[in-house]
Protein backbone atom coordinates (compact mmCIF):
# COMPACT_ATOMS: atom_id res chain seq x y z
CA UNK A 1 0.00 0.00 0.00
CA UNK A 2 1.25 3.29 -0.70
CA UNK A 3 2.68 5.86 1.65
CA UNK A 4 -0.38 7.99 3.52
CA UNK A 5 -1.45 11.24 2.37
CA UNK A 6 -0.42 14.13 4.37
CA UNK A 7 -4.07 16.53 4.97
CA UNK A 8 -4.42 19.04 6.14
CA UNK A 9 -7.69 20.92 6.88
CA UNK A 10 -8.01 24.39 8.45
CA UNK A 11 -11.08 26.39 9.29
CA UNK A 12 -10.18 29.88 7.64
CA UNK A 13 -13.19 32.13 7.84
CA UNK A 14 -16.52 30.49 6.87
CA UNK A 15 -14.52 27.74 4.99
CA UNK A 16 -12.79 25.12 5.67
CA UNK A 17 -9.62 24.98 3.04
CA UNK A 18 -8.43 21.43 2.24
CA UNK A 19 -4.53 20.61 1.40
CA UNK A 20 -3.58 17.05 0.44
CA UNK A 21 -0.15 15.29 -0.43
CA UNK A 22 -0.37 12.31 -1.51
CA UNK A 23 2.54 9.65 -2.22
CA UNK A 24 2.28 8.31 -5.57
CA UNK A 25 4.76 8.06 -8.77
CA UNK A 26 2.10 9.39 -11.62
CA UNK A 27 4.13 7.23 -14.40
CA UNK A 28 2.60 8.53 -17.52
CA UNK A 29 3.87 5.16 -19.27
CA UNK A 30 5.75 7.37 -22.01
CA UNK A 31 9.25 7.53 -19.82
CA UNK A 32 11.88 5.21 -20.35
CA UNK A 33 13.81 4.11 -17.68
CA UNK A 34 18.37 3.43 -17.64
CA UNK A 35 18.22 0.36 -19.87
CA UNK A 36 15.83 1.69 -22.35
CA UNK A 37 12.67 -0.21 -21.31
CA UNK A 38 9.18 1.99 -21.16
CA UNK A 39 8.02 2.42 -17.61
CA UNK A 40 4.18 1.31 -17.68
CA UNK A 41 1.33 4.28 -16.94
CA UNK A 42 0.74 4.07 -13.26
CA UNK A 43 -1.26 6.63 -12.13
CA UNK A 44 -4.31 8.15 -9.58
CA UNK A 45 -7.44 7.67 -11.27
CA UNK A 46 -10.03 8.40 -8.96
CA UNK A 47 -9.98 11.08 -6.23
CA UNK A 48 -13.21 11.71 -3.26
CA UNK A 49 -13.03 13.67 -0.21
CA UNK A 50 -16.03 13.54 2.27
CA UNK A 51 -16.88 15.36 5.41
CA UNK A 52 -18.82 13.54 7.19
CA UNK A 53 -19.74 11.36 4.97
CA UNK A 54 -21.03 13.52 2.02
CA UNK A 55 -19.10 14.20 -1.17
CA UNK A 56 -17.08 17.66 -0.89
CA UNK A 57 -15.15 16.94 -4.17
CA UNK A 58 -14.59 14.19 -6.84
CA UNK A 59 -12.28 14.09 -9.69
CA UNK A 60 -10.81 12.18 -12.40
CA UNK A 61 -7.37 11.97 -12.78
CA UNK A 62 -4.95 11.75 -16.01
CA UNK A 63 -0.86 10.64 -16.03
CA UNK A 64 -0.63 14.28 -16.52
CA UNK A 65 -1.07 15.18 -12.68
CA UNK A 66 2.10 15.85 -11.31
CA UNK A 67 4.26 12.73 -9.16
CA UNK A 68 3.14 13.22 -5.56
CA UNK A 69 -0.17 14.87 -6.46
CA UNK A 70 -0.97 18.19 -4.56
CA UNK A 71 -4.28 19.16 -4.09
CA UNK A 72 -6.04 21.72 -2.31
CA UNK A 73 -9.70 23.25 -2.73
CA UNK A 74 -12.55 24.64 0.22
CA UNK A 75 -16.06 24.14 1.27
CA UNK A 76 -18.49 25.24 3.47
CA UNK A 77 -20.49 23.55 6.44
CA UNK A 78 -17.83 22.18 8.57
CA UNK A 79 -16.58 22.84 12.13
CA UNK A 80 -13.63 21.88 14.44
CA UNK A 81 -13.34 18.22 15.34
CA UNK A 82 -15.12 17.10 12.07
CA UNK A 83 -13.46 14.35 9.99
CA UNK A 84 -12.47 14.76 6.19
CA UNK A 85 -11.44 11.95 4.35
CA UNK A 86 -9.72 11.60 1.12
CA UNK A 87 -10.02 8.27 -1.11
CA UNK A 88 -8.19 7.61 -4.61
CA UNK A 89 -7.98 4.76 -7.00
CA UNK A 90 -5.24 4.32 -9.39
CA UNK A 91 -4.63 2.58 -12.83
CA UNK A 92 -3.79 -0.61 -11.40
CA UNK A 93 -6.52 -0.50 -8.66
CA UNK A 94 -4.56 0.23 -6.18
CA UNK A 95 -6.42 2.38 -3.35
CA UNK A 96 -5.75 4.40 -0.33
CA UNK A 97 -7.75 6.62 1.89
CA UNK A 98 -6.51 9.00 4.92
CA UNK A 99 -8.33 11.37 6.86
CA UNK A 100 -7.81 14.45 8.90
CA UNK A 101 -9.68 16.08 11.54
CA UNK A 102 -10.80 19.47 10.89
CA UNK A 103 -8.64 21.73 13.23
CA UNK A 104 -10.28 25.54 14.26
CA UNK B 1 -10.35 -32.22 -14.98
CA UNK B 2 -10.59 -29.90 -17.94
CA UNK B 3 -8.52 -26.50 -18.37
CA UNK B 4 -8.78 -23.31 -15.57
CA UNK B 5 -10.70 -20.87 -17.73
CA UNK B 6 -7.48 -18.05 -17.75
CA UNK B 7 -8.88 -15.29 -19.51
CA UNK B 8 -11.16 -14.30 -16.51
CA UNK B 9 -7.82 -14.31 -14.29
CA UNK B 10 -6.20 -12.39 -17.08
CA UNK B 11 -8.58 -9.82 -17.87
CA UNK B 12 -8.76 -9.08 -14.12
CA UNK B 13 -5.03 -9.18 -14.33
CA UNK B 14 -4.55 -6.73 -16.68
CA UNK B 15 -7.74 -4.55 -16.42
CA UNK B 16 -7.57 -1.09 -15.31
CA UNK B 17 -10.73 -0.31 -12.82
CA UNK B 18 -12.91 0.35 -15.80
CA UNK B 19 -12.64 -2.97 -17.26
CA UNK B 20 -13.28 -4.28 -14.04
CA UNK B 21 -16.09 -2.41 -13.38
CA UNK B 22 -17.25 -3.08 -17.23
CA UNK B 23 -17.14 -6.90 -15.88
CA UNK B 24 -18.97 -6.87 -13.66
CA UNK B 25 -21.67 -4.96 -15.41
CA UNK B 26 -21.64 -7.35 -17.81
CA UNK B 27 -22.35 -9.72 -15.64
CA UNK B 28 -25.08 -7.54 -14.19
CA UNK B 29 -23.59 -7.10 -10.74
CA UNK B 30 -23.52 -3.65 -11.17
CA UNK B 31 -25.78 -1.67 -13.21
CA UNK B 32 -23.91 1.47 -15.19
CA UNK B 33 -24.82 5.10 -13.93
CA UNK B 34 -25.70 4.05 -10.10
CA UNK B 35 -22.37 3.19 -9.47
CA UNK B 36 -19.73 6.35 -9.03
CA UNK B 37 -18.80 7.11 -12.92
CA UNK B 38 -16.21 4.77 -13.92
CA UNK B 39 -12.84 6.87 -15.01
CA UNK B 40 -13.72 7.77 -18.46
CA UNK B 41 -10.61 6.53 -20.61
CA UNK B 42 -12.08 7.87 -23.69
CA UNK B 43 -11.87 11.92 -22.41
CA UNK B 44 -8.04 11.19 -21.32
CA UNK B 45 -6.98 9.76 -24.48
CA UNK B 46 -8.41 12.47 -27.09
CA UNK B 47 -6.21 15.54 -28.21
CA UNK B 48 -7.55 19.00 -28.53
CA UNK B 49 -9.88 20.81 -26.48
CA UNK B 50 -13.05 20.02 -28.55
CA UNK B 51 -12.96 16.46 -28.26
CA UNK B 52 -12.34 16.71 -24.40
CA UNK B 53 -15.44 18.55 -24.46
CA UNK B 54 -17.23 15.71 -26.50
CA UNK B 55 -16.20 13.12 -24.94
CA UNK B 56 -17.55 14.77 -21.46
CA UNK B 57 -21.06 14.60 -22.94
CA UNK B 58 -20.80 18.44 -23.96
CA UNK B 59 -21.77 19.93 -27.62
CA UNK B 60 -19.71 22.99 -28.10
CA UNK B 61 -17.94 25.44 -25.59
CA UNK B 62 -17.92 29.41 -24.77
CA UNK B 63 -15.14 31.30 -24.34
CA UNK B 64 -15.24 33.18 -20.78
CA UNK B 65 -12.93 35.31 -18.74
CA UNK B 66 -15.15 34.59 -15.54
CA UNK B 67 -11.94 33.06 -13.95
CA UNK B 68 -9.06 33.79 -11.94
CA UNK B 69 -5.78 31.68 -12.23
CA UNK B 70 -4.60 32.60 -8.97
CA UNK B 71 -1.25 31.57 -8.40
CA UNK B 72 -0.48 29.83 -11.65
CA UNK B 73 2.47 31.07 -13.04
CA UNK B 74 3.45 32.26 -16.77
CA UNK B 75 6.53 31.18 -16.88
CA UNK B 76 7.39 27.70 -15.25
CA UNK B 77 11.04 26.79 -14.32
CA UNK B 78 10.00 23.02 -13.89
CA UNK B 79 7.28 21.43 -16.35
CA UNK B 80 6.71 18.43 -13.77
CA UNK B 81 5.38 20.19 -11.44
CA UNK B 82 3.43 23.39 -12.62
CA UNK B 83 0.75 25.24 -10.20
CA UNK B 84 -2.48 25.41 -11.56
CA UNK B 85 -5.04 27.36 -9.30
CA UNK B 86 -8.55 27.85 -11.11
CA UNK B 87 -11.96 30.02 -9.73
CA UNK B 88 -14.48 29.92 -11.69
CA UNK B 89 -16.46 32.50 -11.01
CA UNK B 90 -19.53 31.78 -13.64
CA UNK B 91 -22.61 31.03 -11.55
CA UNK B 92 -23.48 26.96 -10.93
CA UNK B 93 -20.40 25.95 -11.41
CA UNK B 94 -20.30 22.24 -11.92
CA UNK B 95 -16.91 21.08 -12.45
CA UNK B 96 -13.30 22.43 -13.72
CA UNK B 97 -11.44 20.75 -15.96
CA UNK B 98 -7.42 21.67 -16.52
CA UNK B 99 -6.49 21.11 -20.24
CA UNK B 100 -2.66 21.34 -21.67
CA UNK B 101 -2.95 21.80 -25.40
CA UNK B 102 0.69 20.24 -26.11
CA UNK B 103 0.77 17.60 -23.74
CA UNK B 104 0.23 13.94 -25.17
CA UNK B 105 -3.30 13.65 -24.09
CA UNK B 106 -5.06 17.11 -23.39
CA UNK B 107 -7.33 16.59 -20.36
CA UNK B 108 -4.91 16.40 -17.21
CA UNK B 109 -7.62 16.70 -14.27
CA UNK B 110 -11.84 16.93 -14.10
CA UNK B 111 -12.95 18.08 -10.59
CA UNK B 112 -16.80 17.67 -9.98
CA UNK B 113 -17.59 20.43 -7.61
CA UNK B 114 -20.77 19.70 -5.03
CA UNK B 115 -22.84 22.11 -3.80
CA UNK B 116 -20.84 23.47 -0.63
CA UNK B 117 -17.74 23.44 -1.88
CA UNK B 118 -15.89 26.42 -3.65
CA UNK B 119 -15.22 26.46 -7.30
CA UNK B 120 -11.88 26.29 -6.94
CA UNK B 121 -8.99 23.73 -7.30
CA UNK B 122 -5.52 23.79 -7.06
CA UNK B 123 -2.79 21.16 -7.80
CA UNK B 124 0.37 20.68 -10.00
CA UNK B 125 0.28 19.25 -13.58
CA UNK B 126 3.14 18.05 -16.23
CA UNK B 127 3.69 19.91 -19.20
CA UNK B 128 5.57 18.99 -21.85
CA UNK B 129 6.51 21.86 -23.39
CA UNK B 130 5.10 25.84 -23.46
CA UNK B 131 1.27 25.56 -24.34
CA UNK B 132 -2.21 26.63 -23.90
CA UNK B 133 -3.46 25.97 -21.12
CA UNK B 134 -7.28 26.05 -20.58
CA UNK B 135 -9.70 25.87 -17.71
CA UNK B 136 -13.09 24.27 -18.80
CA UNK B 137 -15.87 25.23 -16.95
CA UNK B 138 -19.20 23.62 -16.49
CA UNK B 139 -21.70 25.37 -15.33
CA UNK B 140 -25.54 25.06 -15.38
CA UNK B 141 -24.64 22.10 -18.03
CA UNK B 142 -22.89 24.19 -20.35
CA UNK B 143 -19.52 24.48 -21.49
CA UNK B 144 -16.70 27.36 -20.60
CA UNK B 145 -13.21 27.94 -21.56
CA UNK B 146 -10.56 30.39 -20.25
CA UNK B 147 -7.49 29.77 -21.63
CA UNK B 148 -4.18 31.20 -20.65
CA UNK B 149 -0.28 30.39 -22.39
CA UNK B 150 2.15 28.75 -19.77
CA UNK B 151 5.90 28.89 -21.29
CA UNK B 152 7.98 26.08 -19.87
CA UNK B 153 11.46 26.12 -19.94
CA UNK B 154 12.65 22.62 -19.04
CA UNK B 155 10.16 20.28 -20.37
CA UNK B 156 7.86 18.08 -17.51
CA UNK B 157 7.02 14.90 -19.24
CA UNK B 158 10.50 12.91 -18.75
CA UNK B 159 10.75 11.96 -22.63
Amino acid sequence: MADPMRIRAKIEGDKTIVRVLMAHEMETGQRRDAAGKVVPAHFIQEVTATHNGKTVLSAQWGPAVSKNPYLQFQFSGAKAGDKVVISWVDSKGDKRTDEATVAA
Amino acid sequence: MGEINTSRRQALKQGSATAILGMFVAAGLVRPGTAHAAWNQAAFSVKGVDNVVKSLGGAGTAATKDISWGSTPEIAENGAVVPISVTSNIPKTESIAILVDKNPNTLAASFTIPPGTDPNVSMRVKMGETSQVHALIKADGKYFVATREIKVTLGGCGG
